[in-house]
């Protein structure tokens, strides 16, 4: 497996509103993350964790320092990045498109790109859907289906276009602790098949260790990068994982660190985001 | 399939569309009335019909109370309105009335057709666009608030005939409606759909017939059946101050000529029509809208 999809932010930083209020979102943000590296970037609320996702994915502009994708400029303060199929985002609350069956979804990314004809795209997707356990809802509409399930199906449609990485902003925030195990094990197997570079913003700190490769500990608002963690943990995992007692030494030196941060962030009355 | 998962997952089904074509507007309509025809609603709605009627009989041939001692009552506008050989030329039985009929509804929905053609694609560019809204914004809501009754003069000097004339301002008074909803519809979008879109490569094209044409597409329906209620609206106002044919003018013309069942008969045609026509886009609507049909469970 070549790998591909390395990402290096340097000194990124971002101000919002720079002529008005001058919020200070991103400071002098550095990251090296390999090719097929499971990312997991830690921090408390609003603290510029989304400002660096949405300026990798291309949503918005950066105001200072560059990031490259495998050696070549993506964004800088002159030339933003333009969203593309090579970096798919996973969003926060979910955007398969409702008025799109689960298999016309994931259809969607190939059919835009002009990569496939329809007919290919839907054999594609319907053995992407197999694979991943969700044949069952391929003509169902989003709605109709659980959030748990709308989930593993807005993967399998970032998936079917082979990023070169994977940006998912908290993406099971909304799921509850069984749905989420389960939705993990998922994205651990998807992760697995393919080894794509993954960008994953959490503040949940169980969550963090058990996907990543390494954690990236995010000070308070302004964010910069505060600690680094290697989780060598074997792969693949599976839950039992959460009793190791790797496991549970990691997660401590996770919490200190997160801890301080939290109670910066709490006493300067952070706005959840 | 890894274990874990199919472990949790359900089987999957087959992959086939089981349900037989059953989307037809005929289709729905039957089983929306007889579902109606069975449902212990109907006595209650019989009941009220009922109750409005004796009322309207009493005010009018009983008590002939003051206020309504000009109005005919029901059991006169029925029988007018069911002669053969009606006192003042106008029942089911006699062509004068379709023609009435007919040229309203021809009137409203060309009128109709126009303010939809126009204000759908201008409301969604103006959601969707911000140098477009930049642009339209001012004019539109300068525009808008300017009753339609105002108008009336403006129509008569610009367009030829009455017939441009009674169009255009029926045409007016569904076209801001129209354009309002619509833009309202995009705005109604969540912003990660346009996010999602553009991540996964699609074109400004693609994002227009995929993202905002469906996404706005409720909201577009709620406010093609506000704007079919102010084409009607105006119509009747067009029709009473420039038409020689049509509901509106009927009811004017009967006003003026002193055959007051026939106002009632007009009006009552009037509310029938203007249903009708209302429950046309709803089922319209349910048809192209299929996803939050099935969202809802139904």
């Amino acid at each position: 497996m070549t790998l591909s999809g390395a990402i290096s932010i340097k000194s990124a930083t971002k101000v919002y509103d720079p002529d008005g209020a001058r919020v200070l979102a991103l400071d002098n943000c550095s990251m090296e993350i390999g090719p097929g590296e499971f990312s997991v970037v830690v921090g408390p609320s609003g603290c510029g964790k989304t400002t660096l996702l949405n300026a990798i994915a291309g949503f918005h502009a950066l105001t200072g320092g560059e990031i490259f994708l495998d050696g070549q400029l993506l964004s800088s303060q002159e030339k933003p990045a333009r969203p593309g199929a090579d970096r798919i985002v996973v969003f926060q609350n979910g955007a398969l498109f409702p008025w799109l069956t689960i298999l016309e979804n994931i259809t969607f990314g190939p059919l835009a790109q002009k990569k496939l004809d329809p007919a290919a795209a839907k054999a594609r997707a319907l053995e992407l859907l197999e694979t991943m356990g969700l044949a069952g809802i391929a003509l169902d509409y989003p709605g109709q289906v659980s959030s748990g399930m709308r989930r593993r199906a807005e993967i399998a449609r970032a998936m079917i276009n082979s990023p070169k990485v994977l940006l998912l902003d908290e993406p099971f925030r909304a799921l509850d602790a069984l749905t989420k195990t389960v939705a993990h094990q998922f994205l651990l197997e998807v992760y697995d098949r393919t080894r794509p570079t993954v960008f994953f913003i959490t503040h949940d700190l169980d969550e963090a260790i058990f996907l990543a490769s390494k954690v990236y500990i995010m000070t308070t608002r302004p964010a910069t990068v505060k600690l680094v963690l290697d989780i060598n943990l074997p792969r693949p995992r599976d839950f039992r994982l959460l009793a190791s007692r790797d496991y549970q030494r990691l997660r401590e030196k996770c919490r200190e660190a997160v801890r301080t941060e939290a109670l910066k962030a709490f006493s300067a009355g952070e706005r959840e985001m | 399939m890894p274990d874990s998962v199919s472990r949790i997952l359900p089987t999957p089904e087959v992959l086939t569309e089981t349900d037989p074509p059953k989307s037809g507007i005929l289709y729905r309509l039957t089983l929306n009335l007889k579902k109606w025809l069975t449902s212990s609603g109907l006595r209650y709605n019989l009941l009220g019909v009922l109750g409005f009627l004796v009322l309207w009989h009493l005010l009018t041939a009983v008590f002939k109370v003051p206020l309504f001692d000009k109005l005919p009552g029901p059991a006169e506008t029925v029988k007018e309105w069911f002669s053969r050989h009606p006192v003042y030329g106008i029942s089911v039985f006699t062509p004068e009335y379709y023609q009435h009929i007919g040229l309203s509804c021809l009137r409203v929905f060309l009128a109709f057709l126009l303010a939809t053609g126009l204000g759908v694609p201008i409301g969604l560019l103006m959601g969707w666009k911000k140098t477009f809204s930049d642009y339209t914004f001012p004019i539109l809501e300068l525009l808008r608030p300017i009753p339609m009754l105002a108008w009336v003069p403006l129509a008569i000097l610009m367009w030829p005939g009455r017939e441009s004339s009674i169009v255009f301002l029926t045409f007016l008074g569904s076209f801001f409606a129209t354009v309002l909803n619509s833009w309202l519809g995009v705005k109604s979008i969540d912003r990660a759909y346009f996010r999602a879109a553009a991540s996964l490569g699609a074109s400004e094209g693609l994002i227009f017939r995929k993202i905002v044409w469906p996404g706005a597409m409720p909201f577009v329906f709620t406010g093609l059946q506000i704007s079919m209620g102010y084409a009607w609206f105006s119509l009747v106002a067009g029709e009473m101050l420039a038409g020689e044919f049509g509901l509106g003018y009927l009811i004017w013309d009967s006003y003026i000529l002193v055959q007051y069942p026939v106002i009632i008969i007009a009006m009552i045609t009037l509310g029938l029509v203007g249903s009708l026509s209302s429950l046309f886009i709803r089922q319209v609507g349910f048809r192209l809208i299929k996803w939050k049909v099935k969202e809802a469970g139904k």
